[in-house]
């Protein structure tokens, strides 16, 4: 019945921290070996690329640059091939990383389907990596950090894969310049870009940026046998503080099932002052 | 609490029938647009596959019975203050103890940049593995919602946390225990005579109202996820114990401190896991810990669908004066498959085994949404290889089958 007469507790708990304590400086130094690296990475990728088609997609990138943050509220419309719909509410909350070699924070927050309501998805991303993701579920009040190797599966049963909503990172590329063309009223560069991230769903992409403001206008996916599997059209570009353009159309057609899914944006909110602290695991409970 | 008592039953109906009647108000969401009303009620029935063991059981093989939850949440302007509260309760239709209400959730909470300070009924979640929850312990089991241990009461609680860059640190104060919910003498899943919680039995002479209280780190350093805690209060698991002629079960709610741990290595397709706690209360003290993984076939047969694999071992070494576990020398094999498709269709499957007993206990959930609206779920439970003398036997012809609908407002 006496507590303290079995174990020392008491030892266990100060051996506990002596383990955490050490553990944490073996983090620490993990963590700058792991900054070299990537930024070795960047350096070798930037030699390599002295291509015309980097530069343009360079130059798309980063006009996007300095936004700090962003929340949006997205409706999504998935069609199977019998045209059969259902439809998805999510918000997206966006923590820009200056730091061209380590990828933006992103959380989505579910709101329809009522039964999935109150999930939400947090990512970490990294350029040629599996992102670090945590999913959060709400029923159970539970946080499960998850794999994402596989950012080429459908995303909540959408034709859109996880990869395809980062696929504007600059490193995640290689690039090659094809030709220019009409595209509409407008003329544009495409460029083809070729995944760096070993597990991506992808052999290769076409894209086609315009060279009027510079934005992504259409993309095709090749699946890694090589064959055409996606074609998404963006559309109804908006621009905010005279800067940052974002579509509020997005509509990706799987060429090989006939199914299609289409993404509509509300308006975005810039620069809400959110931190690391909005995109961390242990805030994830309380996000409701 | 867990007794309907009728006046409480009528006020909440009251309650209901207030919130429909408001909810379904066109326009108030516009007046007050940080207020979120929603919830669900559920329809459920449950098939026995075998007749009762013991006497005074509901001869019916048949169960139904209809829950309600509702989700109220407010959220300040400047969202610094959020406000929930979730009242749930059930009708069952032979088990009036499980007939039922509950509050999930009904607190306060302030956050800011550093801290959050929550007072009120929560539920909180510690743990990675799949087939036993094994270091979950702030918040009581409601076991008459369903034998799997998923399904928690509210637990009064002051939790400070603070959000480091080295981890969040949460303290949490328990200033009231809730005891665990029991079957009735009607109801299924229960030995030979009914648990009656008024032979409940504290070590504490303050008893519900002794102040229980944890801390909790958990953070993630690369590919790891850690979480380690130390809690020191009322054991959330009774122990039990004969009392008197009549050799009456009573049950007792021991003082213990506990430390446990759980770790992810989350690595490609890989997910390594391990909880374990060391406990120290009623008699020696206690190891426990499950240890597996989970490995997941993406987009097989070049469809949308995945497909899991888990594997656990579940190990303790408790003694037989202790609270009873049956995860003491078991393996865990499952798979879960998930159709990443409109309906988001899933099926989780499992088999556990002892090792020592060879009791063996089956275990399948599925899930599908139905329209917008509407959740269809079939759960079967199984156990088989139980022995007179083994934990499970008093259950065994327990087996069941169940579908549920849900619909979500």
């Amino acid at each position: 019945m006496n507590i303290n007469s079995n174990i020392p507790l008491k030892n266990i708990l100060y051996m506990g921290l002596f383990l955490f304590l050490q553990f944490n400086s073996l983090y620490a130094n993990a963590n700058a070996n792991a900054n070299a690296n990537a930024n070795a990475n960047a350096n070798a990728n930037a030699n390599a690329i002295s291509d015309k088609g980097y530069s343009i997609a360079a130059r798309s990138d980063r006009s996007d640059r300095g936004f700090s943050d962003s929340i949006v509220e997205m409706t999504m419309i998935l069609r199977n091939s019998a045209g059969k719909q259902a439809s998805r509410t999510l918000q997206f909350k966006t923590l820009e990383i200056p730091d061209e070699s380590v990828g933006d924070k992103g959380l989505i927050l579910f709101r329809t389907p009522k039964d999935i309501e109150g999930t939400a998805l947090l990512s970490h991303a990294k350029i040629l990596k599996s992102d670090d993701q945590w999913l959060y579920l709400p029923a159970l009040k539970r946080v499960k950090r998850i794999s994402s190797r596989n950012k080429s599966g459908p995303f909540v049963g959408s034709e859109f894969a996880f990869e395809d909503f980062t696929a504007s990172e600059l490193n995640k590329f290689s690039y090659k310049y094809l030709r220019e063309e009409n595209c509409g009223k407008l003329i544009c560069d495409v460029i083809e870009r070729i995944p760096l991230y070993e597990n991506s769903g992808y052999k290769k992409q076409i894209s086609w940026i315009d060279n009027s403001i510079y934005q992504l206008r259409k993309i095709e996916f090749y699946d890694r046998k090589g064959s055409l599997l996606k074609e998404l059209i963006l559309k109804d570009y908006r621009v905010y503080d005279q800067k940052y353009w974002r579509p509020h159309k997005l509509k990706m057609n799987n060429i090989q099932t006939k199914k299609s899914s289409d993404l509509i944006y509300d308006e975005y909110i810039f620069n809400l002052g959110l931190t690391d602290n909005d995109f961390v695991k242990g805030r994830l409970t309380g996000l409701r | 609490m867990s007794e309907l008592k009728l006046p409480i039953f009528k006020k909440i109906l009251n309650f209901i029938i207030i919130l429909l009647i408001s909810t379904s108000e066109p326009g108030i969401a516009d007046v007050y647009d940080e207020l979120d009303i929603s919830g669900n009620i559920a329809f459920q029935l449950r098939g026995f596959t075998q007749n009762s063991m013991w006497s005074g059981q509901n001869t019916s093989d048949i169960e139904s019975s209809i829950s309600g939850e509702w989700e109220i949440r407010w959220r300040s302007n400047s969202n610094n203050q959020r406000i929930s509260f979730i009242p749930f309760a059930r009708w069952d239709e032979n088990d009036n103890k499980r007939s039922h209400y509950d509050f999930r959730e009904a607190y306060w909470a302030y956050q800011n940049e550093d801290f959050e300070l929550l007072i009120g009924l929560n539920k909180v979640f510690w743990g990675v593995a799949e087939s036993v929850h094994l270091i979950d312990i702030i918040n009581q089991t409601d076991l008459v919602e369903n034998i799997n241990q998923e399904e928690k009461l509210g637990q009064p609680m002051i939790r400070l946390a603070f959000q480091e860059h080295y981890g969040l640190l949460s303290f949490y104060l328990l200033p009231y225990f809730r005891e665990r919910s029991f079957p009735g003498s009607d109801g299924r899943f229960r030995g030979e005579s009914a648990i009656n919680a008024d032979n409940a039995k504290y070590q504490s002479s303050s008893k519900r109202k002794h102040l229980d209280f944890a801390i909790r780190y958990s953070h993630y350093f690369g590919d790891v996820d850690l979480g380690l805690y130390y809690f020191n209060g009322t054991n959330r698991d009774p122990r039990f114990s004969m009392r008197g002629v009549n050799s009456e079960l009573l049950l007792n709610y021991d003082q213990i401190e506990q430390i446990g741990l759980d770790l992810q290595y989350t690595n490609s397709s890989w997910l390594w896991k391990l909880e374990s706690f060391v406990r120290d209360g009623y008699a020696d003290s206690i190891f426990a810990g499950v240890a597996g993984f989970e490995y997941t076939f993406y987009q097989i047969f070049g469809g949308s669908s995945d497909l899991g694999i888990l594997f656990e071992y579940q190990y303790d070494d408790r003694s037989s004066v202790e609270s009873i576990s049956i995860a003491d020398n078991d393996f865990f094999l499952g798979s879960r498959w998930t159709s990443n498709n409109i309906n988001d269709g899933s099926i989780l499957a499992g088999v556990i085994l002892d090792k020592k007993t060879s009791e063996t206990f089956y275990s399948v959930e599925a899930k599908t949404r139905l329209k917008e609206n509407f959740l269809l779920s079939l759960e079967l439970k199984m156990t088989t290889n139980s022995e007179l003398g083994e934990p499970s036997f008093p259950q065994s012809r327990d087996d069941y089958l169940e579908l549920q609908i849900n619909h979500f407002f």
